[in-house]
């Protein structure tokens, strides 16, 4: 099959399926095959949903840590985009803070767990705080990019009907650069799922981390670890596929170049 | 109308803009360059002005300068008596490409700048330079599903709906086709003569500036000062292969320095 020729429809779901049923049956007979006591199959992995669906616990856990997420991630939106569209709107002022953002910026959210801790305490407030600083710096760095590069077009015609700088800026230049800045907003959620995962599995004592450390610290039970990495994984694309959504808006979908 | 017409209805409406020795110089100390020198003109109500001019001469840069995107470093533009100091909605730039608003429909386009009119007003006023650049049936898509000349026609009448005095087109055809560019010529000489506007033109086109022009400015190359300034005495529909025209053609051609035969 070349790459260029269009996939026919039952292609384009066959084969996926077949990738993911050859994984699940590698991963069987893997088990059986190595006769491990400790790690799951697939089998008593989906036991071990079923469970957990039973109890009502893992609708709890997935409620607690989308909840952090939301919060965290929606407070990083309300104070990094007026923000990241002030530092590209002035070159001045983005010289005076930018070294301050670049120097936290590569600092991973997990090294700011003690922090976190003797900040906020152990509940859920540390957990949302690291949400919050993983999700700020890619929305600041998209919001900054965007705005610097709004073609100077663009803004002389915005100039030119008379418009004064807080109309350019609602009317011109965040529209010019909501592309960029819906690309950080991704990035920036993505990164948000990974690190209340690791956050939840210190800080607190709910959520899918927390699942995923306590059904193994109490009783080593990885079919319930495997479970819960599951649900991850599936809510994280779910999450993903959501906020990609937005993309194909009319009125940003000029923006990205593949969505037609 | 008739040339004669247009030049008593001109002269009658006395003159729009004014060029004052002006001076524009990039940079400073020794790294400066001298873009415009000395540069004079009159243009009054309704001309139709193109200025043409070798590559990189400061073409771009005298439209910005009055347009008022640009501080001149000398001298002063001056519209109906009163100095340009800043960029102004009585007077619109006409980019060569991407000036449309990519996330706005061809309507939101064209209802840009008129925030100030009622409701009733703006949709009228849309409406009519809908019809006025051939865009009926477009008015609700976005630029991304337009062709060059489309979009084009998009940025002209965005820029004719808030009534401007003076419109400054920067090159606006010289990234279409052949074909579509000799089209776009005509419907800008249509709506000219219906809409009445001063229109400063730049173009690398001669024939362009001899088919559409009342005067043509010569530039001479950088620093630009104007070299000559030829009146296209020809009545409109123009033969393109009169003697006159042709005549004239070659007097630009000469002018910027390009020989008769390759």
């Amino acid at each position: 099959m070349n790459s260029l020729a269009k996939p026919r429809m039952w292609e384009r779901f066959f084969w996926p399926v077949f990738a993911a049923a050859a994984l699940l049956a590698l991963w069987h007979y893997s088990v059986r095959w190595t006769g491990t006591k400790v790690f799951p199959s697939p089998l008593s992995v989906e036991k071990g949903i079923v469970q957990l669906f039973h109890k009502h616990l893992l609708w709890a856990d997935i409620g607690d840590s989308l909840r952090r997420v939301a919060l965290g991630f929606g407070a990083a939106v309300i104070v990094a985009v007026p923000l990241g569209l002030f530092l590209g709107w002035s070159p001045t002022t983005n010289q005076v803070v930018n070294p301050v953002l670049q120097i936290l910026r590569p600092i991973s959210p997990i090294a700011w767990i003690p922090v976190a801790i003797i900040f906020f305490g152990v509940g859920d407030h540390p957990a949302i705080f690291l949400v919050f600083l993983a999700s700020f710096f890619p929305i600041v760095v998209a919001c900054v990019s965007g705005v610097s590069s709004v073609p100077p077009n663009l803004r002389s015609a915005g100039r030119n009907f008379g418009l004064s700088a807080p109309r350019l800026l609602m009317r011109v230049i965040f529209p010019a650069a909501l592309p960029q800045i819906l690309v950080g907003l991704r990035i920036a959620l993505g990164i948000a799922w990974l690190v209340v995962v690791a956050a939840e599995m210190i800080a607190v004592d709910s959520g899918l981390g927390y699942l995923v450390i306590d059904s193994r610290n109490s009783g080593k039970r990885y079919d319930l670890v495997v479970a819960a990495m599951l649900m991850i994984g599936i809510i994280g694309l779910a999450l993903d596929i959501s906020i990609r959504s937005i993309e194909r808006f009319k009125s940003v979908r000029w923006g990205f170049r593949n969505a037609s | 109308m008739s040339l004669a017409e247009v030049i008593t209805k001109s002269s009658g409406d006395g003159q729009k803009l004014k060029l004052e020795h002006l001076h524009m110089v990039y940079g400073q100390g020794a790294e400066s360059v001298p873009v415009l020198e000395d540069v004079n003109l009159e243009v009054s109500d309704g001309e139709f002005v193109c200025i043409v001019g070798p590559s990189g001469c400061g073409k771009s840069t005298l439209l910005n300068v009055m347009a008022g995107f640009l501080p001149a470093t000398g001298g002063t533009v001056t519209i109906d008596g009163e100095v340009v100091s800043g960029p102004d909605s009585r007077r619109i730039l006409v980019f060569q490409e991407r000036g449309v608003f990519p996330w706005l429909t061809v309507e939101g386009n064209i209802g840009f700048g008129l925030a100030k009119l009622s409701r009733e007003e703006r949709r009228q006023r849309i409406a009519h330079y809908v019809q006025a650049v051939r865009l009926q049936g477009f008015e609700h898509a976005y630029p991304s599903d337009l062709s060059g000349g489309m979009k084009q026609r998009l940025q002209v009448a965005r820029a004719l709906a808030v009534n401007p005095d003076i419109l400054y087109l920067d090159e606006p055809f010289g990234a279409l086709d052949f074909v579509t560019r000799v089209i776009m010529r005509g419907e800008l000489h249509r709506i000219w003569q219906t809409e009445r506007r001063t229109i400063l033109f730049v173009t690398h086109d001669i024939d362009e500036a001899v088919q559409l022009a009342d005067r043509v400015v010569v530039l001479s190359s950088r620093p630009a000062r104007i070299q000559d300034i030829l009146t296209i005495d020809i009545h409109h529909p123009r033969n393109i292969s009169s003697p006159r025209y042709l005549e004239l053609r070659d007097e630009l051609l000469k002018q910027i320095g390009l020989a008769y035969e390759i």
